[in-house]
């Protein structure tokens, strides 16, 4: 019980840090680094839930939601580069506000 | 759930669009605008003749690949699923018919988007599965396709200001998306089922999925722009194309609302308490005021129909306090539920129809003068009497006006706030609408006003006005068979439910 309290106390704090960093943070590198991270505490957590008591194996379900979550997740962080890669190609912008 | 009788239309549903999608991928660019056209029209047959099929048999499912549920997926077609598929293939092709013809009309200077098409279809697939899905997880990844269509449609035009306010949505999206995913997890972990029907009956009251409904609801309403976080509708969706503009703000935002009515009627009864509508409906409020003031302050056309949107959908929001009855009170005795049902989906529909012929209008009126600056629409009534009058039509549905499709929602969802003696919304609604009155009198004005240029307007083909004016005459024409759609709608099992609340501390709220 007690490795289980560790990963779901760790996928919230990796949630959190990834909020935080969606929203303090101004270059568009970093925004999109901070979705990953979010998406990496949740999957953390799904994961975890694999080992259930009532269950003498690992359940497959959560490990198939992880596996479309990252393939989704990672379509949505290429997508954003590829995005932030053409805004700094037209006006070297980096960050949303206009004043470097 | 495996009770109703089976049929191939859900998966066909999903199905035709991606192949569509595909099959236009392996096309040259000229003929993927007649696979578009012509795909659009079978894909509205194809809604068309499974709306008949519900009326038909009621309830409709496919289980995909016989696999049934708990491992396999199961797609389900309830009257309120079919009303919204119809909606969007309403929408969807008459959007396809003027994208055929905008882009003929523009093909010379600019380009003519090859990802357009593909994209699109994509982006019917991904609504359809949404409104078909019976699981969490489903819900998750048509949304997440949703999303990335949407994302990768607004940008389309490639210009600066459309790649920022597209990258904006995308991280706005992919957090709300993330928060959604969370509450999946925690609530897979404490039940250890993702169907919807399954979940309603063994998910338990507790802390763990008190958390999961507020991050989940929290990630809807990023997705769906409702009040506090609504910053990345407008830049996005008045920087898309024309059509783009059009299907961003009439359907995709729908789907968000939908999988939160969907959510709080069918899975979360157990936790929902009488503050949680209020709140809801606080953001709605506060939505209609603010957008709608905005509006009122903008000088470009499209960004003026875009912040009209953020209010549109706030009184949508509107009706999930009302849908939260007292414990112990029957579905059947709370007399204002009909109502408040009867005005979601009326709003629903007329805004889609309204919206889209304003961002359409909006497209034509680019073509002809180069940009959408207010102030030069003056005398458009004497030179392009068909977009003022489609201008005019849905600015009317919008305000809500008799007998307009908006009138109905809005009368509707009045007459349910002073039934359920919530009588603190009408406020709220009532200003609302004066607001939308006035930025739809302030473009009719300078629409009639006499300009001292003498014909400024490039001529714009006749039939892209034609589509932008049938939608506007849409948002009215919706409320002739209304009765009907009602009585198709309440065979629905979750239409005219409300949701019970529990009780907190020993009270319920406005008894």
């Amino acid at each position: 019980m007690e490795t289980y309290k560790i990963y779901s106390i760790t996928s919230v704090v990796l949630f959190a840090i990834g909020l935080g960093g969606l929203f303090l943070a101004k270059h568009f590198l970093r925004k999109i680094i901070a979705t990953i991270i979010m998406g990496g505490g949740v999957f953390l957590c799904l994961v975890s839930f694999a080992d259930r008591d009532s269950l003498s194996y690992a359940d497959p379900v959560p490990h198939a939601l992880v596996i479309t979550g990252i393939v989704v997740a990672v379509t949505a962080a290429a997508f954003a580069l590829s995005l932030a890669r053409r805004i700094h190609k037209f006006s070297g912008e980096e960050t949303f506000t206009d004043e470097k | 759930m495996i009770n109703f009788p089976t049929s191939s239309f859900p998966a066909l549903l999903v199905a035709l669009p991606i192949f569509l999608a595909i099959l236009s991928l392996i096309f040259r660019i000229n003929r993927r605008a007649i696979i578009g056209l012509w795909g659009s029209f079978l894909i509205g047959i194809l809604a068309l003749v499974s709306f008949i099929e519900v009326i038909q048999k009621g309830t409709v499912i496919h289980i995909l690949g016989g696999w049934e549920p708990p491992l396999g997926i199961l797609l389900r077609m309830d009257p309120l699923s079919a009303v919204f598929i119809g909606l969007t293939a309403t929408i969807g092709v008459f959007i396809s018919l003027y994208t055929w013809w905008y882009f003929r009309a523009r093909e010379a200077s600019k380009g003519r988007f090859p990802l357009f098409w593909p994209l699109w279809f994509f982006l019917w697939a991904g609504l359809n599965g949404l409104f078909l899905s019976n699981d969490l997880f489903n819900l998750y990844v048509t949304i997440e396709i949703i999303t990335i269509c949407a994302v990768g449609l607004a940008v389309l035009s490639g210009e600066k200001n459309a790649l920022k306010s597209g990258l904006r949505y995308l991280l706005a999206a992919i957090a709300g998306s993330m928060a959604y995913l969370f509450g999946v997890a925690l609530i897979y972990g404490s039940t250890g089922t993702l169907d919807l029907e399954h979940l309603s009956e063994v998910l338990k009251p507790g802390k763990t999925t008190n958390f999961a409904l507020i991050i989940i609801t929290l990630g809807l309403m990023i997705k769906k722009a409702a009040f506090p976080f609504h910053f990345w509708l407008p830049p996005a969706h008045s920087a898309a194309l024309a059509p783009v503009s059009a299907l961003l703000s009439a359907l995709v935002v729908k789907g968000a609302f939908y999988m939160m009515l969907r959510l709080w009627t069918e899975v979360f009864e157990v936790s929902l308490t009488f503050a949680a509508g209020q709140l809801i409906g606080i953001a709605g409020a506060a939505a209609v005021l603010w957008g709608s003031w905005q509006a009122l302050l903008q000088t470009n056309f499209k960004l003026l129909v875009a912040h009209s949107s953020v209010a549109q959908m706030g009184y949508l929001l509107m009706m999930f306090p009302l849908l939260i009855i007292a414990p112990g009170i029957s579905s059947d005795s709370a007399n204002w539920l009909s109502p408040a049902w009867t005005a979601g989906i009326f709003q629903v529909i007329s805004h889609a129809f309204a919206k889209s012929s304003l961002f359409l209008s909006a497209g034509i009126i680019i073509m002809a003068l180069g940009h959408d600056r207010i102030e030069s629409l003056r005398d458009l009534v004497a030179w392009m009497p068909m977009t003022a009058m489609a201008i005019g039509i849905a600015g009317v549905s919008l305000i809500g006006l008799p007998p307009s499709g908006g009138f109905m929602a809005k009368w509707m969802l009045l007459k349910g706030v002073f039934l359920s003696g919530q009588w603190w919304w009408a406020p709220a609604i009532l200003l609302g609408s004066l607001l939308t009155a006035g930025y739809v009198f302030m473009l009719l004005r300078l629409a009639f006003a006499p300009s001292r240029e003498i014909n400024h307007f490039r001529s714009v083909p006749k039939s892209l006005q034609i589509c932008a004016l049938i939608l506007a005459l849409g948002s009215f024409l919706i409320v002739i068979p209304a009765e009907n759609l009602i009585q198709f709608l309440e065979g629905s099992e979750s239409f005219g439910s409300g949701i019970q609340s529990i009780v907190k501390g020993g009270r319920y709220g406005n008894e």
